[in-house]
C-alpha cells in the first residue's frame, strides 16, 4: 500500500487515490491526426520497467490530478509534480 | 499408551473445566487449552485424513505450522469449516469434527485410495482423467477437500484500525522484548506484536533463566514494564504481510470480545522502521513412514508438556540431527516418560551426557528407519543414519510418539515479502537474510542469550537511525550453553521407502525425484507439479526439506535451487476482517429521494436504480406491478402524471470559459445556447462511444446547468474535472454538483399546464415558456425553477425547489389529481417515443450516428472529446448497427431484450443485432420493441421484416421508426 505524497495534501494512503495511467499528449487537430497516431493515443502505452511517469488523482481528498514518477519495480515514489510544473 | 494430562503444571486454568464434543462424543478440557491440546489430553489420535491418499493424520505441531489438525468447528451459532486446532482457544460448548473423511476420520471410506498410491504420484492428474476431466470432477471434489461450507451468513463483526509508529517490532519473544525495551528507553513510539495470547514466545516453554529469573516469569514482568513505558502491546496479533512504504498488515484475534462486538481486528500499521524478531519454525527429519499419527515436531511435544501439561506418550522415540531435541528428551524424562533418542551425528554431542544421566537412551549415528502401526505409531525401528535398507534395524522400540527435529528455519517471510534476498547459512543449515531491507532489521539467534543480545542491539540500532541515543541500558543476560553444530540430513537413503515431506498434500521424496526426472527442476515448478507447500500450512515444515532434496536430485547446491516467492498472508486472514465494517448498507450506501416517505405512504414499489431507491410504480390494492405500469402510462397520456425526478444529476458549470469548455467536452454545440434555453446533448468518450445523454440549460452568459443521468452524475463530474485540470488547465471554469440540493418533480400530460399554473407565479403560457426552455420564479411561495423538458412525449414541466421543500410540494402536486407514475412506467412512455436509455439501448460500442445523431460532427469546428474517433473507417462502416423500432407481427408477443435479429445462411445463423428494449404499449394497444440492427435505417426505409431468435424460439417483426407515438411531436409543443 503506497504512501503517496499529494502535492497539495502531503503523504496519504494509496486507497485515497485514483490511478490514471501514463500521461499522454492529445494529438490535435483531428483532421491532421493519422489513424496510427490516434490509436497510439487511445490504446498504446510504454509501460516501462523502472522509473515510470503516471497520473494520479487524490479522489478522496483534494480531488486534484498530479503527475508522479514511480519505479515500477521497487514502487518507490521518485517525484510528484502539479500539472504544468516543469520537470 | 495414549497421551494424558498431568495432574500438575502447565499454564492452564484447572479451576475452569470446559465441555466440548469430538464427533459428538463428550469430552472435557480446561481454560487455556487449544483444541489440539484438549484433543490430545482426551487421547484422540486421528484428527483428519490426508488430502490425496486419505491416510490417517494426527496432531503434528503446536502452532501455525500445523499441517494436519484442520477441523470443522461449530460454536455459539458460528461455523468454521477450517479451524486450525493448534491455534484456536477451547471454549465451552464447542463441537468439533474432522474433515475430508466420510463418515468420520476414524473409518473413512476413501482410505482404500492409499492402496493405489503407486498410480497416484505427483502430477498423476495430468496423465489420467481422459478424455474430459470435467466428467470426473464431481467425484474428485467429493474425495479431496477440506471443510464443507454451510452457506450460513457470517454474523461476526470485524473492525479495521490503523496506527502509526516509529518502530514496529514483530515478535514478542526474547529478542522482540529486548528490542522493545531498548527502543522505548530511547523515547520512540513502539508497537510490539506477537501472535500468541501471552507475550514471551520461546520463553514460555523453556526452563532457562533470564537475569536470574525463570524465563516465563521474566517475560510477564518485562511485558508489564513495557506497557508502563508506553509501548503498545498487541498480543494475539499476527503480522501477516509487509507492504510498501513501511506498511504492515496485522490481524488481531480478539475471540470473545466484550458484548460480542469486534472479533478479528485488521490493523494497517505504518512504521518508519521494523524490527523482525519472528523466531524460527522447526522442521522434521524425513524418514520412512513418517506420516503416521504420533509423529510430531520435538518442540511441539515440549510445548504440549510445558504449556498444557499434556504428556503425549509414556514411550517416546526422539530422532534428530541437532541439539535442541535434547531439551525435549530431558523434559519428557522429568515427566516420567521412557525416552530413546536417535541422533544422526556419529559423534554424540556435549549435551548427550546430561541426557544419559537423566535416563535417556542416546544412540549416535542413528535414525528411525521405519515405523509400524496402522492407525498410529506402535513400534519404531531405529537403524544407522546411512541405512540403505529398512532391514538394517539396530533397535526396535515400542513407542507411540516419534518426536522429530531436523533443524530450524527462521521465519524470513516478511523480509522476503519486502523483496529481501536470502543466503543459505551452511553452518546453521538455514536460509537467512543476506542483508536487511531498508528500514528493517532481522534478528535471528541460536540461543536464548544470543536472542537477548541481538534483540537489544536491533533496538539500539533502530533508535540510532532516528538520531536517538539510548540511556544507559545493558542488555538482558542468560547463561550461554555450549552447542554442537547441526548435521544437515535430508532423508534416509533407503530406496523404495515412502518418506513424507508435505503431510497435508501427501508429497513424498519419490515425488521430488519424479519431478526432477521429468525436468521440473525449477523450485517454482517443483512446487506446482508436486503441490509441495501449497496446502493450508504453506509448506512451513516441508519447503526446506523439499528444495534440499531437489538440490540433491539435480546435482545443485541449496542456494542454487533457492526458495519460491513469499507472498502475504503469512497465515490465513478472514475475508470478513479485510472488509471490516464495509459491507451491507455501509458498502454501497443507498441514496434516498427527499420525498421517499411520501412514496412509501402511497405503497410505491421501491427498487434500487444506480444507487438510488426510486419508485418503479405505485400499485393500487389488487394490482400487479405490470398492471400498475400500464395504468400509470395510460394516465400520463390521457390526463396528467406526477414523477419524482430528484435523483437526476444537476451540475453547475460556471466561469468566463464555461461555454468554450463545454463545447470542447460535449458532442453538440453548447456555446450558442441562449440563456433560458435547454438542449439535449451527448457526452462521448475519446473512443467516440456515447457515455451519457442528458440536457444542458443556459442560466447566464457564464453559467450552465448540466443534467446528466442519475447513475452517471459522479462520472460526468469526474470527467469534467479531469479534463479541465490536465488538458485545459488555463480555462477559467468551475463545477458544482448540486444534485442533492434540489427536489425535482415532473408534471407530464395534456393537463400539465392546467394543474401546475395555479401553484406558481411563473408564466406557463406557450409563448412565455416553450418546449426546451426554463424560467425561475416561485412555486407555492418557494423560489425554484420550472424547466419544460419531456421524457414522456407529453407536455412536461420539471419543477425544482430546494430539497427540504420537496415533500410539501409533492403533496400539493398530488392534491391536484395528478397520477403518480414510477420509472418502469416512464420507461414504457419513453419507449413509445423512441427516446434512448443509456446502457440499455446503447452499449460500449454505440456511436452518435448509430443513434441517428450526426449533425454536430459536421457542424462543430473545435476538437471535442471523441471527435477523431468518429472519423475512423470503423465509424464510417455502412453496415453498423443502427437504432430502430420493431413491431412484432404477433401484437401480443413482447420479445425478450437481448433477442438477436438473425439471418439464416448456409453455415447457420448470423446475428444482425439485437432487441434492446421491449414492452406492451398502452398507447398503441400492442407490443413494441427497440433495437440496434445492422443497416437499420435502410431497413426502416424498406419496411423490411427481421427474424428474432431467443432461447431456441423464433418470431418475426417489422422494422419501423422508433417513434411509435405522435411522430410529429405535436403533444410536446403548444
Amino acid at each position: 500500500m503506497l504512501l503517496i505524497p499529494c502535492p497539495w495534501c502531503g503523504p496519504r494512503d494509496e486507497p485515497e487515490f485514483l490511478f490514471g495511467g501514463e500521461p499522454v499528449t492529445r494529438p490535435v487537430p483531428a483532421e491532421h491526426v493519422t489513424d496510427a497516431a490516434w490509436a497510439d493515443y487511445l490504446y498504446f502505452r510504454d509501460n516501462d520497467k523502472g522509473p515510470h511517469r503516471e497520473v494520479w488523482c487524490h479522489a478522496a481528498g483534494c480531488g486534484q490530478w498530479f503527475v508522479m514518477e514511480r519505479d515500477t519495480v521497487t514502487h518507490s515514489v521518485l517525484s510528484v509534480r502539479k500539472p504544468g510544473e516543469p520537470a | 499408551m495414549t497421551a494424558r494430562r498431568l495432574s500438575e503444571g502447565g499454564r492452564i486454568d484447572r479451576a475452569t473445566e470446559l465441555a466440548f464434543t469430538w464427533h459428538g462424543k463428550p469430552m472435557r478440557g480446561f481454560e487455556g487449552d487449544t483444541l489440539a491440546s484438549a484433543l490430545l489430553a482426551n487421547g484422540v489420535k486421528i484428527v483428519g485424513r490426508s488430502f490425496k491418499y486419505h491416510r490417517p493424520r494426527g496432531i503434528f505441531a503446536a502452532w501455525v505450522e500445523e499441517p494436519n489438525a484442520i477441523l470443522d468447528l461449530t460454536w455459539n451459532g458460528q461455523h468454521d469449516p477450517n479451524a486450525r486446532a493448534t491455534t484456536v482457544a477451547l471454549r465451552a460448548g464447542m463441537a468439533l469434527r474432522g474433515v475430508n473423511a466420510r463418515p468420520d476420520v476414524d473409518s473413512d471410506i476413501y482410505r482404500g485410495l492409499d492402496l493405489a498410491h503407486r498410480f497416484l504420484p505427483a502430477g498423476f492428474y495430468y496423465k489420467t482423467f481422459f478424455p474430459n476431466w470435467h466428467r470426473y470432477e464431481p467425484r474428485i471434489r467429493d474425495m479431496a477437500g477440506l471443510g464443507k461450507l454451510r452457506g450460513d451468513a457470517d454474523t461476526r463483526h470485524f473492525e479495521n484500525r490503523s496506527a502509526d509508529a516509529d518502530i514496529l517490532i514483530v515478535g514478542g519473544g526474547p529478542a522482540g522484548l529486548a528490542a522493545a525495551r531498548a527502543a522505548a528507553s530511547a523515547g520512540l513510539a513502539v508497537i510490539l506484536a506477537d501472535d500468541r495470547a501471552s507475550l514471551g514466545g520461546s520463553l514460555l516453554w523453556t526452563d532457562e533463566m533470564v537475569d536470574g529469573v525463570p524465563a516465563a516469569q521474566w517475560a510477564a514482568t518485562t511485558a508489564t514494564s513495557l506497557a508502563a513505558a508506553g509501548v503498545r502491546l498487541l498480543p494475539g496479533t499476527t503480522v501477516f504481510g509487509a507492504y510498501d512504504d513501511g506498511a504492515f498488515g496485522l490481524l488481531e484475534r480478539r475471540g470473545a470480545a466484550p458484548a460480542g462486538w469486534a472479533e478479528d481486528r485488521l490493523w494497517t500499521v505504518r512504521a518508519r522502521h521494523a524490527v523482525l524478531a519472528p523466531g524460527a519454525i522447526e522442521r522434521p527429519l524425513v524418514f520412512p513412514r513418517n506420516d503416521r499419527p504420533g509423529v510430531m515436531l520435538a518442540s511441539a511435544v515440549l510445548h504440549y508438556l510445558r504449556q498444557y501439561a499434556v504428556l503425549v506418550a509414556e514411550d517416546i522415540v526422539v530422532t534428530t540431527n541437532n541439539d535442541s531435541a535434547y531439551a525435549v528428551a530431558l523434559a519428557l524424562r522429568a515427566a516420567g516418560a521412557r525416552v530413546t533418542l536417535a541422533d544422526v551425528r556419529t559423534q554424540a554431542p556435549f549435551i548427550a551426557a546430561a541426557a544419559r544421566a537423566a535416563g535417556v537412551r542416546v544412540l549416535p549415528g542413528s535414525v528411525v528407519v521405519n515405523s509400524v502401526g496402522g492407525d498410529g505409531v506402535r513400534l519404531v525401528d531405529i537403524g544407522p543414519a546411512d541405512a540403505t535398507s529398512a532391514r538394517q534395524v539396530t533397535l526396535r522400540v515400542p513407542a507411540t510418539v516419534i518426536a522429530t527435529s531436523g533443524g530450524w528455519s527462521p521465519a524470513v517471510h516478511l523480509h522476503s515479502q519486502s523483496r529481501g534476498k536470502l543466503r543459505w547459512d551452511e553452518a546453521r543449515a538455514a536460509f537467512l537474510p543476506s542483508a536487511p531491507v531498508a528500514r528493517q532489521s532481522f534478528v535471528s539467534a541460536e540461543s536464548l542469550s544470543e536472542a537477548l543480545l541481538f534483540g537489544h542491539r536491533a533496538g539500539v540500532e533502530a533508535a540510532s537511525s532516528f538520531g536517538r541515543m539510548m540511556t544507559n541500558t545493558a542488555p538482558f543476560a542468560a547463561p550461554a550453553t555450549p552447542a554442537d553444530p547441526i548435521l544437515p540430513y535430508w532423508c534416509v537413503p533407503i530406496r523404495g521407502a515412502r518418506q513424507w515431506l508435505d503431510l497435508q498434500n501427501d508429497v513424498t521424496v519419490k515425488d521430488i525425484r519424479l519431478a526432477a526426472r521429468e525436468n521440473y527442476s525449477s523450485v517454482e515448478h517443483l512446487k506446482r507439479y508436486t503441490t509441495l507447500g501449497m496446502a493450508t500450512d504453506q509448506g512451513k515444515t516441508s519447503n526446506i526439506n523439499g528444495l534440499a532434496l531437489l538440490a540433491e536430485a539435480t546435482g545443485r547446491t541449496i542456494p542454487q535451487v533457492g526458495t519460491t516467492t513469499f507472498r502475504p498472508p503469512y497465515t490465513p486472514v478472514t475475508l470478513g476482517a479485510l472488509a471490516g465494517m464495509k459491507h451491507g448498507a455501509l458498502y454501497a450506501p443507498s441514496r434516498r429521494l427527499p420525498a421517499e416517505a411520501e412514496h412509501r405512504a402511497l405503497s410505491a414499489d421501491l427498487r434500487e436504480y444506480g444507487g438510488w431507491w426510486r419508485p418503479a410504480c405505485y400499485p393500487r390494492a389488487g394490482e400487479t406491478p405490470a398492471q400498475a405500469i400500464q395504468r400509470e402510462a395510460a394516465a400520463v397520456r390521457a390526463t396528467v402524471g406526477l414523477f419524482d425526478g430528484s435523483s437526476l444529476g444537476k451540475i453547475i458549470v460556471d466561469g468566463p470559459d464555461a461555454a468554450a469548455f463545454l463545447d470542447l467536452m460535449y458532442y453538440n454545440n453548447v456555446g450558442n445556447l441562449k440563456p433560458g434555453k435547454i438542449r439535449y446533448v451527448l457526452l462521448l468518450r475519446e473512443n467516440g462511444v456515447v457515455y451519457d445523454d442528458g440536457v444542458v440549460a443556459r442560466v447566464g452568459p457564464e453559467r450552465f446547468q448540466l443534467s446528466p443521468s442519475s447513475s452517471h452524475t459522479a462520472g460526468v463530474l469526474a470527467m469534467l474535472e479531469a479534463w479541465r485540470q490536465t488538458e485545459y488547465p488555463s480555462m477559467r471554469v468551475a463545477f458544482h454538483d448540486v444534485t442533492a440540493a434540489w427536489a425535482t418533480f415532473a408534471i407530464s400530460g395534456p393537463k400539465s399546464r392546467d394543474v401546475l399554473a395555479p401553484l406558481t407565479d411563473i408564466d406557463l403560457t406557450a409563448d412565455a415558456l416553450p418546449h426546451m426552455a426554463f424560467a425561475d420564479g416561485n412555486i407555492l411561495g418557494v423560489p425554484g425553477r420550472i424547466s419544460r423538458v419531456s421524457f414522456t412525449g407529453e407536455r412536461s414541466y420539471e419543477v425544482s425547489v430546494p430539497a427540504s421543500y420537496g415533500p410539501a410540494l409533492w403533496r400539493a402536486l398530488l392534491r391536484t389529481g395528478a397520477v403518480p407514475y414510477g420509472i418502469e412506467s416512464l420507461s414504457v412512455l419513453r419507449a413509445e417515443k423512441g427516446y434512448i436509455l443509456i446502457g440499455t439501448d446503447t452499449d460500449g460500442m454505440t456511436l452518435p450516428d448509430d443513434l441517428g445523431i450526426s449533425g454536430p460532427l459536421r457542424a462543430k469546428k473545435v476538437d471535442f472529446v471523441g471527435k477523431r474517433s468518429l472519423m475512423t473507417q470503423d465509424a464510417r462502416r455502412t453496415d453498423r448497427r443502427q437504432f430502430v423500432g420493431l413491431l412484432p407481427l404477433d401484437p401480443d408477443h413482447v420479445p425478450h431484450p437481448g433477442s438477436h435479429a438473425i439471418e439464416r445462411t448456409s453455415e447457420g445463423m448470423r446475428s444482425l443485432g439485437w432487441v434492446t428494449s421491449a414492452c406492451h404499449s398502452p398507447a398503441l394497444g400492442r407490443s413494441i420493441a427497440l433495437g440496434m440492427i445492422a443497416r437499420g435505417r435502410a431497413l426502416i426505409e424498406s419496411g423490411a421484416e427481421v427474424e428474432l431468435f431467443h432461447l431456441g424460439k423464433a418470431s418475426r417483426a417489422r422494422v419501423v421508426s422508433p417513434v411509435f407515438h405522435d411522430p410529429a411531436g405535436e403533444k410536446l409543443h403548444g
